[in-house]
């Protein structure tokens, strides 16, 4: 392992205790990415540094905020104008978990584009879904504490959503919230949750991300495997080792993320009520049912899928079924060409087809539901699942281009 | 395909609709609050410790930062902005929070509802609905105050300022609603019994009220604009460095 590289020294001494060197040549310095990385690739690694952003501003957070009933409202604002920058603190963490979606949406598009989902990489599929399974538990959770209406109300329609399930529904609701409505007792536990549980859940998943990631390799544009063609040292040709070279170009990306962050957390944090809802700003009141209830941004697209369906516990199954297809999207696709680039015309029209579904889902959640919107939620809600079964059906005989052998 | 996906898109958006929208209120003017104008902001605070704080605190913000923010020394908080007491009756001092005393049952039985703090209501309001809300109280004998609002319909609050403003009358006009019902829709009002100040004096009263309830929703706004602007700038140039940087190491990359 380490013998030829440093065998003396302090790093020595690690590396016969500690696989120091082994570990940073097998994930950095010798870990061969293809050179043709695009835009999209930027998405992974700004990924992990909001999660890092949210894990340093939360424990900041945590230091102030109090996780009661009668006192959390006040906390907030507590932190946000009596703490020495806990309004950078709490708006870097406000802010992060909106970019967080941003990032993880789009990491996820780059994925469907380039087939990064396809053998042999259906594992790291898999456990980039349990991320986002997790991640959607992590905000809805973190989404209550500030105990404004909209953390209050949005918390109470959510969870009610469970009691649509046959026999054990209202039980279940009643397990959650551990009360018959939100309550002292449902902060408290959101926060014990949102704070250690589901992020030790979501660190472990990253990990297993990474490491599933660099057992078998990137994807990349083309959609070619690097490994088939490799030099007399075994190195992929067309592969690049990731330190320093993606190392420096992902700064310049992170840099240029913190510049559309900075604008958001410093000039406009509740850009326009979609990170943080202006009834946010009232503190909870079970007795005052908000005129209009929406889910934040990044929920409103299942929440669409979840009102187009008429009955409650076919819109919940919709919901949940709109979540879990994708886990089971790498059998799906029988495609054997990866990229969107060597794939059927076809393909790319699904693809347009889920993505203006997906964003006509994400408006029509947020707004207030009328008969012309209900229309257009179900015409959305179809285009969505369209996209899975279409997936399937021209992935049988599709009529792709040649893939070339070495990336261009 | 990316100019069809933006073709599909364009050629939805109008069909979603934005329009809808509640009941036409009156007034529904906009407003824009100069965040430099501490001035303004002071006559804001006077005002508020004068007419609003009887019934509304503004608790989550302290005397002393109102001061700090605005300029206002701690003799002339004590003298001119503090007119609450702690519970053994003395002055409240300017290092508190900006509380009020009154008891919110009683609260609750004069006006059938607590009055709310203020701290945060220009955040979840808006600036442009508290100015036109203020200016919005019209003669109604059928309510308990024999006054209702053309921007909150019904509401339970009776108009703190009356004394400034003085009474108007409600111009109405009978209009056809989206509905294709007929209704009676505010047009315009009419001071019928004058009050201290003019319709523009009243104005700028309360355009300087909105303007503190506006800083006190956010006293830090400022810093952080300015931090915002040093932390971008930075990133700029940062980003010029890392981009060479990227370039120098990657020469050699095909």
């Amino acid at each position: 392992m380490s013998e030829n590289s440093s065998n003396n020294g302090l790093i020595g001494w690690i590396d016969a205790r500690f696989p120091l060197t082994k570990m940073y040549e097998e994930h950095l310095s010798k870990y061969y990415a293809p050179k043709n990385f695009n835009f999209w690739y930027f998405f992974g690694s700004l990924a992990l540094l909001v999660l890092v952003i949210q894990i340093v501003t939360g424990i900041f957070l945590t230091m102030h905020y109090k996780p009661d009933g009668e006192l959390a409202f006040a906390s907030v604002e507590y932190i946000a104008r009596d703490v020495d920058w806990g309004w950078l603190m709490r708006y870097l963490h406000s802010t992060g978990a909106s970019a967080f979606f941003v990032v993880v949406y789009l990491h996820m598009f780059r994925g469907l584009m380039y087939g990064s989902y396809q053998k042999p990489r259906e594992l790291i599929w898999l456990f980039g879904m349990f991320i986002f399974l997790a991640l959607m538990a992590e905000a809805f959770m973190g989404y209550l504490l500030p105990w404004g209406q909209m953390s209050y109300w949005g918390a109470q329609v959510i969870i009610s959503l469970f009691g649509a399930i046959p026999v054990v529904g209202d039980e279940l609701t009643l397990w959650i919230r551990g009360d018959f409505v939100i309550s002292d007792a449902t902060l408290n536990r959101f926060f014990a949750l949102h704070v250690i549980a589901v992020p030790l859940v979501l660190l472990m998943l990253v990990v297993m991300h990474i490491i599933a990631l660099h057992e078998v390799g990137s994807n990349n544009p083309d959609g070619i495997e690097i490994k088939k063609n490799k030099d007399a040292n075994g190195i992929p040709l067309d592969g690049i080792p990731f330190h320093p070279y993606y190392s420096v170009k992902d700064i310049v990306g992170v840099v240029g993320f913190l510049i559309l962050f900075s604008a958001v957390v410093f000039f406009t944090p509740e850009m326009g009520g979609y990170f943080l809802e202006y009834a946010n700003f009232i503190p909870a009141n079970p007795f005052k049912t908000p005129e209009h209830i929406a889910p934040v941004w990044y929920f409103t697209p299942f929440y669409a899928i979840l009102r187009a369906v008429p009955d409650k516990l076919m819109g919940v199954i919709a919901m949940f079924a709109a979540i879990a297809v994708l886990f089971v999207l790498p059998w799906i696709d029988r495609g054997k060409v990866r990229s969107i680039r060597y794939r059927a015309s076809s393909f790319k029209w699904l693809l347009v087809m889920l993505v203006v579904s997906f964003i006509g889902l994400g408006y029509l959640g947020a707004v207030p539901a009328t008969e012309t919107r209900t229309f257009f939620a179900r015409l959305f809600s179809v285009g969505y699942f369209a996209f899975f079964v279409g997936i399937w059906w021209i992935s049988k005989n599709e009529n792709t281009k040649p893939v070339p052998e070495r990336v261009q | 395909m990316k100019k069809g996906l933006i073709i599909v898109v364009a050629a939805l958006l109008p069909v979603l609709g934005w329009a809808a929208g509640g009941a036409p209120t009156y007034p529904d003017d906009d407003i824009d609050i100069n965040w430099d104008d501490k001035a303004s902001m002071q006559r804001g605070a006077r005002t508020f410790v004068n007419y609003c704080m009887g019934c509304h605190a503004v608790g989550y913000s302290r005397y002393d930062r109102v001061g700090r923010d605005l300029g206002i020394s701690d003799e002339q908080l004590l003298e001119n902005l503090i007119f609450t007491t702690n519970k053994q009756g003395e002055q409240t001092k300017v290092g508190e929070l900006m509380t009020i005393n009154m008891n919110a049952e009683y609260a609750e039985q004069a006006f059938g509802i607590a009055p709310p703090d203020l701290s945060l209501i220009a955040r979840s309001r808006g600036v442009d609905w508290l100015y036109n809300y203020l200016r919005g109280f019209y003669i109604d004998e059928t309510r308990p105050f024999g006054l209702n609002n053309g921007v909150f319909p019904n509401v339970g609050m009776p108009h703190a300022l009356v004394e400034l403003q003085g009474l108007q009358a409600p111009k109405k006009v009978v209009k056809t609603n989206s509905e294709g019902k007929e209704e009676e829709v505010i047009v315009g009002y009419e001071i019928v019994k004058p009050g201290s100040q003019s319709k523009s004096e009243y104005d700028q009263t309360v355009y300087d009220l909105v303007a503190f309830l506006d800083y006190v929703s956010e006293p830090y706004r400022q810093t952080r604009h300015k931090v915002g602007t040093g932390v971008i700038i930075f990133l700029f140039f940062f980003l010029i460095l890392t981009y060479f940087l990227k370039k120098e190491y990657w020469k050699d990359i095909h």
